[in-house]
């Protein structure tokens, strides 16, 4: 029986010389053009490129990756959390051979700086149990769609966009600049007979956040209150009796405004701006033409170095609403349970007529 | 095997600039039955709207609860070499650092085993290994095992910890991020490869405010690189930016969030030291000039998650300031004084920030022994609902201490 538990690599014996000889040892770094980075150390000066990749790969293209860093990178590379690929370098000289090597492969080279950065995403379509809608296609459209912004240094700031395919809104989605989130918008079929053989009724009752599943002891299942369910789906989750993908009335939503880092403001939630959008796949031209609206309304009012979300807290989510022409309704109102904190408690508003 | 090569669908996100998913399954699909049938099951969703994935028994290797997602197609009859997809997920290096023979002998093992399609990487930080049938599973795993690779974490257990480039390459890391990830990964396999918990739990590792892994947002415990001294400013540093034309004034002293930096005439830059909450934007925006503080560490803040099930909760801090030095003894005593209370009170599905939700804060403090400082809360309750401890009313009310 094979060893179990070795964890993960160690990751020393991948570092190239230049960043053991100067690990920790950093002392500044340079934005050299779009998608090529200069760090400084001690011992002398690294050269990073990046470049997007779709994150789902072939082994055959990861290892026509691994030619390139061959080539150029003494065999280095690392990878971001936003599925971008880092050729490693401490050869100036190499540099542009690894950016015509990316172009000649197909991988852009961008992402840094005042750039859109690839889109962290979720399985959708290809491998999830879940799923309101894809993930990887949509992706592929919204970052066709975006391209120019990928390799250039045109926004006001980064720009980092997540795809989540249901609701659960795995990758941070709750936390980024845009956010596409897949929704369920219909309560859960419910297969007595699956959620019998299947499940426990206990556990998949009590998974309910809002308590609108009731024993059903005549089938030995569960029931549904319709009006209490708010298609979380965490059902099912805990039980595949409980349907709840819905190929007409599945769809996205549209949220804006998140951020991680502290830097001038504290992280933020993304926040919803448009409620639903039908599901129209092979494109889905309605997503890429709303995000699009959006950077571009962004790019065009804000200030200097805004993210999305500063530029939106300054001026206003009503003067937001009323400069995208994005229709705000009572579905953009929070009724959870930490909504009252969104509530304006003040006259202190802007009027947008 | 049906014939299911027409994907007129998918074909459509072939064109325009950015790299093809679809060229990608393509690419497999010529050499695995899988990936083809992944291709025509992809392609029916497009058709549908709908997912053809279900999950089903419990799989995986000897050995382990987790690193293995079972997945079954609920189309086996047409596609039958994905009835059974399952997904492996391998603990990736701290930093994903890689060379290119540990990428090319994954790819070697996974060619050998599995649908040859990977996701480079998960959300988690692990690689992903995209669909493999049960009987494969442990054969990939023992091929993995013996070229020293391993499962990453999936079900109620520890999810493989992740960190950012850290001092790999980044000036601005305040603390191994890369060490802390590879031994606090080393010290928890048990925890990580066995599920045992109310549900999933997180580490991740920034080196700085920066937060470049995105740990405020869903880590149940958050490791933010911070310092407690004052940022260190090089004046002939900060004029080689204005000569070079940087409105310092402008985007640097006046989007400062607490306003403790200032300019004088003459173009030198100051910091009332202790107003600065060191949120990075002056360090960011002139790197050559102004360097954090000497004495670094780390800020823990605990309970991030995404939104499922109680809203989305962003993580607030527990521990203002902890050395972060290797063998982290404290943070690892810290962890496994929370996990013992969360696995005592969490429900079922309930993640640690969840759970201090309900209970309390106050409750929670505590109950795993720390203090409550200011730095905790932006500000102090609005009401009167104090759940005092009963114990210590009456303790009082007798005069004695306790």
């Amino acid at each position: 029986m094979a060893m179990i538990d070795n964890g993960p690599p160690d990751f020393r014996m991948y570092l190239p010389e230049i960043i053991k000889e100067n690990y920790g040892k950093w002392e500044y770094h340079e934005h050299v053009k779009p998608g090529v980075l200069k760090h400084v150390g001690p011992a002398g000066a690294l050269y990073t490129v990046r470049a997007g990749e779709p994150r789902l790969m072939s082994v055959d293209t990861i290892r026509e990756i691994c030619d390139i860093a061959d080539e150029f990178c003494d065999g280095h590379l690392r990878f971001t959390s936003r599925n971008n690929i880092e050729f490693l370098t401490p050869k100036e000289e190499n540099v542009e051979g690894i950016i015509e090597a990316c172009a000649k492969h197909g991988f852009p080279v961008g992402g840094t700086g005042r750039a859109l950065s690839n889109i962290v995403h979720t399985q959708g379509w290809v491998h999830c149990h879940t799923p309101a809608s894809d993930a990887s296609g949509i992706v592929k459209a919204v970052m066709d769609d975006l391209y120019e912004y990928f390799g250039t240094q045109t926004l006001p700031n980064k720009l980092h966009i997540a795809m989540a395919c249901c609701l659960n809104m795995c990758g941070a989605a709750h936390c980024s600049d845009i956010s596409i989130v897949a929704i369920h918008r219909t309560p859960p079929r419910i297969d007595h007979e699956t959620v019998r053989k299947s499940s426990e009724i206990p556990p998949l009752v009590a998974c309910c956040p809002t308590a609108a599943i009731r024993p059903n002891p005549k089938e030995k299942s569960v029931t549904v209150v319709e009006d209490r369910c708010m298609y979380c789906g965490n059902c099912y989750t805990m039980s595949p009796g409980m349907h709840i993908m819905d190929a007409d009335n599945d769809g996205l939503a549209i949220m804006v405004g998140g951020k991680v880092s502290t830097a001038r403001t504290d992280p933020s939630f993304s926040r919803m701006v448009i409620p639903f959008i039908k599901n129209n796949p092979p494109r889905w031209p309605e997503v890429t033409e709303a995000i699009r609206h959006i950077v571009e309304t962004w790019i065009n009012n804000a200030n200097d170095g805004e993210r999305l979300g500063e530029w939106i807290e300054r001026i206003g989510w009503e003067r937001f609403f009323s400069l995208t022409g994005l229709p705000f309704s009572e579905l953009l109102i929070d009724d959870f349970i930490f909504s009252r904190e969104t509530f304006h408690t003040s006259s202190a508003f802007k009027y947008t007529d | 095997m049906v014939e299911n090569s027409k994907t007129p669908q998918l074909d459509e996100l072939e064109s325009g600039p950015w790299p093809s998913f679809v060229t990608e399954i393509k690419k497999a699909a010529a050499k695995n039955d899988m990936s083809k049938d992944l291709l025509g099951v992809l392609e029916r969703s497009y058709h549908d709207k709908i997912g053809h994935w279900k999950h089903g028994g419990i799989v995986g290797v000897k050995g382990y609860g987790g690193g293995v997602v079972g997945r079954y197609t609920d189309l086996p009859e047409e596609f039958p070499a994905v009835k059974e997809f399952h997904t492996m997920r391998i603990a990736a290096p701290s930093g994903w650092f890689y060379d290119t023979n540990a990428l090319r002998t994954l790819c070697d093992i996974w060619e050998r085993h599995g649908s040859g399609i990977t996701n480079v990487h998960g959300s988690t930080g692990d690689l992903i290994f995209l669909g493999t049938t049960t009987e494969e599973l442990q054969p990939t795993f023992d091929e993995l095992a013996e070229n020293g690779f391993d499962l990453g974490g999936s079900g109620s257990d520890l999810r493989s910890p992740s960190c950012c480039v850290g001092p790999g390459r980044c000036e601005f890391a305040c603390y191994d991020t890369l060490d802390m990830c590879y031994d606090i990964t080393q010290e928890f396999q048990d925890e990580l490869h066995r599920p045992m918990w109310p549900y999933k739990s997180k580490i991740k590792m920034s080196g700085c405010a920066n937060d470049c892994v995105a740990a405020a947002a869903r880590a149940d415990f958050s490791v933010i690189g911070t310092w407690r001294d004052s940022i260190q400013i090089d004046n002939e540093a900060v004029k080689k930016y204005i000569e070079d034309g940087m409105d310092v004034r402008e985007v640097v002293v006046k989007k400062c969030p607490t306003r403790c930096l200032s300019l004088s005439e003459d173009g030198e830059l100051s910091v009332e030291a202790s107003e600065c909450t060191r949120c990075m934007h002056c360090i960011n925006m002139m790197p050559k000039a102004i360097k954090q503080g000497k004495e670094k560490g780390a800020t823990i803040l605990v309970g991030a998650k995404s939104t499922i099930v109680q809203s989305a909760f962003m993580s607030w801090v527990l521990v203002p300031f902890m050395k972060m030095e290797a063998p982290y003894d404290e943070f690892k005593e810290l962890v496994n004084t929370i996990w013992d209370w969360w696995d005592e009170n969490g429900k079922t599905r309930e993640r640690l920030g969840e759970t201090i939700y309900r209970i309390g804060m106050g409750r929670f403090l505590r109950a795993v022994g720390l203090e409550a400082v200011p730095q905790m809360v932006y500000r102090p309750r609005a009401n009167p609902y104090v759940f005092w401890p009963q114990d210590q009313i009456f303790a009082e009310a007798n005069g004695g201490e306790n």
